[in-house]
């Protein structure tokens, strides 16, 4: 039925969408950023937890369609144990991967996020995923305690 | 009833045969904008093919056939909303335009520190916005009277809030969030007694129900083009005449002066005070074409045509389990906002897209309606005069899809 959607909806979103994982919130945390899309009213708050330059823990709270909190469920996952450098650099390959070229995303760094290209197909949705990645991006500069994808 | 000549209707909007994602369109996002008959397009393209000029300029024959589609045109909206006068239908942009228009002059020149302005709980950022910022700019106070849990305008608490202090109240006649239809003759009536100016916003409604705005007694009003099977980039402002002939001017120009020194500018007559510049000729004589379409058909047909078909998909959606109906006034008009237990309504929108079926997702510029229900987002199946019972089994089933695959 919904066939044309495979690649958008793929098992393992509906899985994170179900079941978020590190879905709490973080007391002590070091970082602690609110990341909104107008848009659609998606509202996330994103936590780390820093050991000088790594990153030690990661959590989340908020609500949001199934695309963007399946992408904050894995990218907390993912980011554990990443220094910020190698953060940033993950920021980048995701960000090309959503709107960049194919030939250009380097899939072994992105691993279980490719589950997401999907959203390359369809522009409306593209904010979706990377919203949780510019929360990320605005945590590790320190620069503001809210950001906005508009 | 006499059965309403939907396929008729349809045959007559080339776009309803488009195919989205290899699949028949159902256009289910008619409160964002209505698609346009041919009728509209047609009569486009003959204006820019054979009579197309600037209007009120030339001594030339283009620009005299022009000047009367347009002015034409101006008839016809004269007469589909039965205003008394052709200087009282003001050509603008849109809905948010005539707001803003009337914020600026009106509003400025009538309302001042401490004053207040009357909206509701249940207004579109249009009619908020542009109220906020005259408040900025004057010191004057934005009421806001509330609703229920049905989305229904709470009367009492709207009566208590008038004040001698209130300049103006200005109210959606049809909510785009919920559907509500205001009781907008029960607000006239007793702003009248209170001597305030009252605005309606009926952006939505005008597609949907006759609107004589002698019968209603209102001040202003206001819609736009695009949602009345017209082009964008046109809208009307509605007003009394002697409230237009004591407004100061919006927007300095060409066309809306009489007589022009470097010491001193005489300005022009109604309605062409409030129109500076060239205006959007075709897209005005495109209206034209609409109000003549919707005449034909009849806006009493179409308004029980759509009541049928809004009991259906209502009736069909709280068979559905897990769905939720935000916006259950009695008096509504044909929208169906809801929400999926555990389902993002962005969500639903791609899935639905993927069937081929167009329905709107997200606050739908009511941000404060959102909040007072306590969700981030609805998804809205709005329905028009070329919708048929068919499309709204089609919704249906796709929604209990939907359910099905999110488990």
């Amino acid at each position: 039925m919904f066939d044309d959607l495979r690649d958008l909806y793929q098992e393992v979103i509906f899985d994170h969408n179900r079941n978020p994982r590190n879905y709490r919130v973080m007391e002590n945390a070091d970082r602690e950023v609110e990341g909104f899309n107008p848009l659609c009213g998606d509202r996330l708050t994103l936590f780390l937890k820093m050991d000088g330059d790594v990153i030690t823990d990661a959590s989340f709270q908020g609500s949001g369609c199934a695309i963007s909190t399946a992408s904050v469920s894995l990218m907390t996952e993912i980011v554990k144990g990443k220094t910020e450098t190698e953060a940033e650099a993950l920021f980048k390959q995701f960000h090309e991967m959503t709107t960049g070229k194919e030939e250009d995303v380097d899939l072994e760094a992105i691993g279980k996020l490719a589950v997401l290209a999907g959203v390359r197909e369809y522009p409306a949705r593209v904010k979706c995923a990377t919203l949780a990645w510019h929360t990320l991006d605005a945590a590790l500069k320190n620069e503001e305690n809210s950001i906005s994808t508009e | 009833m006499t059965s309403f000549p939907v396929e008729k209707i349809r045959a007559d909007f080339p776009i309803l045969k488009e195919k989205i994602r290899n699949k028949p369109l159902v256009y289910l996002d008619n409160a964002a904008t209505c698609q346009k008959p041919l009728a509209v397009i047609d009569s486009i393209s003959h204006l820019y093919m054979h009579e197309y000029a600037n209007v009120h300029r030339g001594v030339h024959t283009l620009s005299i056939k022009a000047t009367d589609r347009y002015e034409g045109a101006r008839e016809k909206v004269k007469n589909f909303i039965n205003a008394k006068s052709t200087k009282e239908i003001i050509f603008v942009k849109g809905t948010t335009e005539a707001i803003n228009l009337i914020a600026q002059t009106f509003g400025k020149a009538n309302i001042s520190a401490g004053d207040e302005i009357l909206i509701t709980a249940m207004e579109h950022h249009s009619n908020i916005v542009p109220w906020q910022m005259l408040c900025e700019e004057t010191g004057a106070i934005l009421k806001v009277a509330p609703i229920n849990l049905q989305g229904e305008l709470i009367y009492d608490e709207f009566e208590k809030l008038i004040s001698n202090k209130t300049k103006l109240i200005s109210v959606v006649h049809m909510s785009n969030a919920l559907g509500t239809v205001n009781p907008v003759k029960k607000i006239i009536v007793t702003a009248k007694v209170k001597n305030i100016p009252v605005l309606l916003d009926g952006a939505q409604a005008i597609p949907h129900m006759p609107i004589d705005v002698q019968d209603l007694d209102c001040d202003f009003y206001v819609f736009s083009g695009h949602k009345l099977y017209a082009p964008s980039g046109v809208g009307v402002l509605y007003g009394k005449q002697a409230l237009l002939e004591a407004m100061p001017p919006y927007q300095g120009g060409g066309d809306m002066i009489r007589k022009v020194t470097f010491e001193d500018t005489e300005y022009n007559t109604l309605p062409y005070k409030f129109e500076a510049g060239t205006p959007s000729i075709a897209d005005v004589v495109g209206l034209g074409a609409a109000i003549d379409y919707l005449t034909d058909i009849g806006m009493d047909n179409i308004a029980n045509y759509e009541a049928e078909l809004l009991d259906y998909a209502t009736e069909k959606a709280n068979k559905i389990k897990g769905l939720k109906i935000i916006g259950q006034a009695k008096e509504k008009g044909a929208i169906l906002s809801f929400v999926l237990d555990k389902i993002h309504p962005h969500d639903i929108g791609t899935m639905l897209d993927s069937l081929g079926i167009a329905i709107r997702a997200g606050h739908h510029c009511a941000m404060p309606v959102m909040d007072f229900f306590e969700v981030p987002a609805t998804a809205r199946a709005s329905f028009a005069m070329y919708n048929t019972k068919a499309e709204i089994d089609a919704l249906m089933a796709g929604i209990e899809q939907l359910i099905e695959v999110f488990g």
